[in-house]
């Protein structure tokens, strides 16, 4: 392989990489601000000079190649005072306006401003001032003056989204970016350019001014919003969701995701209308009650009922661990085989990029541990069309509201004797439910993603639930996390009292006399691989942060607990 | 050193207390004509110069509105975490405001780090010191408690902008 020097370090390329690409590769950044790995190259913020041997001038380390035996320093002296110059000259008409811009804590011009320049300007000047406080769209507000025209996000509208709606206008220190004539910036994909913009000259409109970056904790996570699970971090401040922003996955995402993930995924988190606690009905009014009344309430009252009386809708919103508990307690332990699961589809939805026609994380995976009819047993729609005639009399559902995705199946669900629901929030469904438990959400548990390609993939509990301790249980925290008491509002709020569903699951089986051994959610989950060929031989550590592809064959089911 | 004089040597006329008697009588004499330092408290309240730490409180401006544009710096750099600040966007030339301020005065340690620190002067350490409660609750103090109109802190800016 062919190989050059950079300040030192023998770096092997391969034909065609850049002199960045090649560093990177080897793990050494080299300063940039315009470059990405997923964009064309611009060159255009001119930090990245560094000096070659035998080149009469610096060059920029985006856009030279490589070649065999270069010599490159990115830290002689005139590399370096190339680069405090550049510094000192992005600088000249930045506002530095860090204590009210958002961006500040993660902002690439901050960093760069303590790593790279020199500390001070000589410009005394008045600086150029540009509109601040521009809505670019309905979710990105834009500010003129922070701009260092590095255009990522002109090229991400470009190259990414495919759909060219930001442009550059005027020149010298005059240029901004604007939208077209009649334009603004609403592609599915337009927040992806406030995370690439190195500055805060793009900032979410959700998320403007809610947090310091500081403050928050962040956990590797992965999107909620549909079967392609692009991968996320959570960011979180006491115990609130506040953010949510895609994590580098080559194989499924990529650096990007949708705005409707980002946006529409983790509002229900927070919402006043969870349910905390679990709940019976007492006269058309549910009730909060203890678990263990719940519970054991829920177990004499399903008793009344044949296997044949009581039907079960999975959930492709849960996790395998759940879904597996879930067929467990359907097939084993209740004896029925009317076990299914709703499909949540959007034809208007997908797309030829991440998003996908199928709105629901975890379908594939709910198909794979086997909550899925027995043999004989009922579909979802012979399970809807078994209670309208009177066969089903209850009705078991994990997770999922499915009369808000179809206001019919209501009068189908009034017409059940008993309904038991797992839910994080009140819903059309739960109007309907006896029993109602308390399910912890996404964002506060452990467990396994299966999307549309057949990758599993690991969400972690970011915020917490009453039962859970930030540190004991090993979950991301932040500064105020770990100095906060329970004197102090900012480190005690929205804790509420739900669990992971297959804890809740596990509790009625006890009930049932089944002696359970589970106490994480991996131990399901090796119950899972040691039981289902298509997980065979995988565990968290394996799954990791960037997924499993599994090796998919037809399903197997049935296992005796 | 003088280790081995302080131990045991000493004079004569140390060692027979008379005269050292005598000197410290004459020193309470001579101080009982002096000019008073003690101020009464709490009858009379002491003033405290512009260099005072009291409590910090936040600066408001001649138009009612607080200095503060809540970018949380104080709070960062607070070593008790004793300030909690929460931003929130508004039509002003500044952007941002903080909707909710409060200090735990059980927390705070009086260090002036958030003084120091506030890229707008916008938190300041006043000449209050009298400060105590009976409930956890009481010493959380709000932007109602901490906005200070300009005026009463101005010499404390002042002696900032001179010493900072
Ligand atoms: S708005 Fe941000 S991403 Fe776009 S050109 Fe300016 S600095 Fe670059
Ligand atoms: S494409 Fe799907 S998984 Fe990715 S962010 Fe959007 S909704 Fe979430
Ligand atoms: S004086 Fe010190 S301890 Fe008190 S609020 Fe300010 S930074 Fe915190
Ligand atoms: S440092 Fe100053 S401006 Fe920033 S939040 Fe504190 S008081 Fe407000």
């Amino acid at each position: 392989m062919p190989k050059f020097v950079l300040d030192g370090i023998e770096i092997e390329f391969t034909q065609g990489q850049t002199i960045m690409e090649a560093a990177k590769a080897k793990g050494i950044t080299i300063p940039h601000f315009c470059w990405h790995p997923e964009l064309s190259i611009s060159g255009n913020c001119r930090v990245c000079l560094v000096e070659v041997e035998k080149m009469p001038k610096l060059v920029i380390a985006c856009s030279t190649l490589a070649s065999d035996g270069m010599v490159v320093f990115a830290d002689s002296d005139k590399a370096v005072s190339a680069r405090n110059a550049v510094m000192e000259f992005l600088l000249i008409n930045h506002p530095l306006d860090c204590p009210i811009c958002d961006e500040a804590g993660e902002c690439k011009l901050q960093d760069y401003a303590y790593s790279h320049s020199t500390g001070e300007s000589r410009f005394v000047e008045e600086k150029v001032h540009k509109p601040k406080r521009v809505p670019l769209g309905p979710r990105v507000m834009f500010d003129a003056e922070r701009c260092i025209s590095c255009s990522r996000c002109i090229r991400f509208c470009d190259e990414i989204a495919k759909d060219p709606e930001l442009t550059f206008v005027k020149r010298g220190d005059r240029v901004t970016i604007e939208t077209y004539p009649g334009r603004e910036l609403d592609n599915p994909y337009s927040m992806n350019v406030v995370d690439i913009c190195p500055v805060g000259a793009l900032t979410s409109r959700d998320f403007r001014f809610k947090a310091r970056v500081w403050e928050l904790s962040s956990t590797k996570s992965v999107c909620y919003g549909c079967a392609r699970g692009c991968n996320t971090e959570i960011w979180v401040r006491n115990n609130e969701v506040l953010r949510l922003t895609p994590r580098y996955n080559k194989d499924v995402n990529s650096y990007w995701m949708c705005d409707h993930g980002r946006i529409n995924t983790f509002k229900f988190v927070n919402d006043p209308s969870r349910v905390d606690g679990p709940f019976m009905r007492h006269n058309d009014n549910l009730i909060r009650a203890g678990w263990d009344e719940a519970l054991s309430k829920a177990v004499s009252v399903l008793k009344h009922y044949t296997k044949e009386e009581i039907g079960f809708i999975a959930s492709p919103y849960a996790t395998c661990e759940d879904n597996f508990l879930f067929a467990q307690f359907a097939k084993n332990v209740i004896g029925s085989k009317h076990i299914d699961f709703m499909r949540h589809y959007d034809h208007s939805f997908g797309d030829d990029f991440l998003k996908q026609d199928d709105i629901s994380p975890n379908s594939k995976g709910v198909e794979l541990v086997g909550a899925v009819p027995g043999k004989g047993g009922l579909n979802f729609d012979g399970i809807m069309a078994a209670i309208k005639s009177g066969r089903i009399k209850a009705l078991y559902i994990l997770e999922d509201d499915i009369v808000s995705a179809n206001p019919e199946f209501g009068k189908i669900l009034s017409k059940l004797d008993l309904l038991i629901v797992h839910a994080t929030n009140f819903n059309k469904t739960t109007d309907l439910a006896e029993f109602v438990f308390p399910a912890s959400t996404y964002t506060a548990r452990n467990g396994i993603f299966v999307n549309f390609q057949g990758r599993a993939q690991r969400i972690r509990p970011a915020a917490s639930t009453i039962e859970q301790d930030r540190s004991l249980d090993g979950m991301s925290l932040s500064r105020l996390d770990k100095f906060g008491t329970q004197y102090d509002s900012w480190a005690t709020g929205n804790k509420r009292d739900a669990r992971s569903s297959w804890k809740i699951l596990q509790a009625l089986m006890q009930l049932y006399g089944i002696k359970q051994k589970y106490s994480l959610a991996e131990d399901v989950f090796l119950d899972i691989a040691k039981n289902i060929k298509t997980f065979h031989g995988l565990n968290y550590e394996i799954i990791g942060d960037q997924g499993s592809l599994l090796n998919l064959v037809v399903p197997e089911t049935a296992v005796k607990v | 050193m003088n280790l081995r004089r302080r131990k045991k040597d000493l004079t004569f006329w140390e060692r027979i207390y008379i005269p050292e008697i005598i000197k410290g009588l004459a020193l309470t004499l001579r101080t009982m004509f002096k000019p008073k330092f003690t101020v009464e408290y709490p009858e009379v309240k002491f003033i405290p110069p512009a260099s005072y730490r009291g409590r910090p409180v936040l600066v408001m401006e001649e138009n009612g509105k607080e200095r503060c544009v809540a970018c949380g710096l104080c709070a960062r750099v607070c070593p008790p975490l004793a300030i909690e600040v929460q931003a929130a966007e508004t039509q002003d030339e500044k952007e941002r405001y903080p909707v909710k301020f409060e200090i735990n005065m059980i927390r705070c340690i009086f260090c002036g780090f958030c003084e120091e620190v506030c890229p707008e002067e916008a938190i300041v350490m006043s000449k209050d010191y009298e400060l105590s409660f009976s409930s956890r609750e009481e010493a959380l103090y709000g932007k109602d408690k901490l906005l200070t109109p300009i005026k009463q802190v101005q010499d404390r800016i002042d002696f900032l902008r001179h010493y900072k």
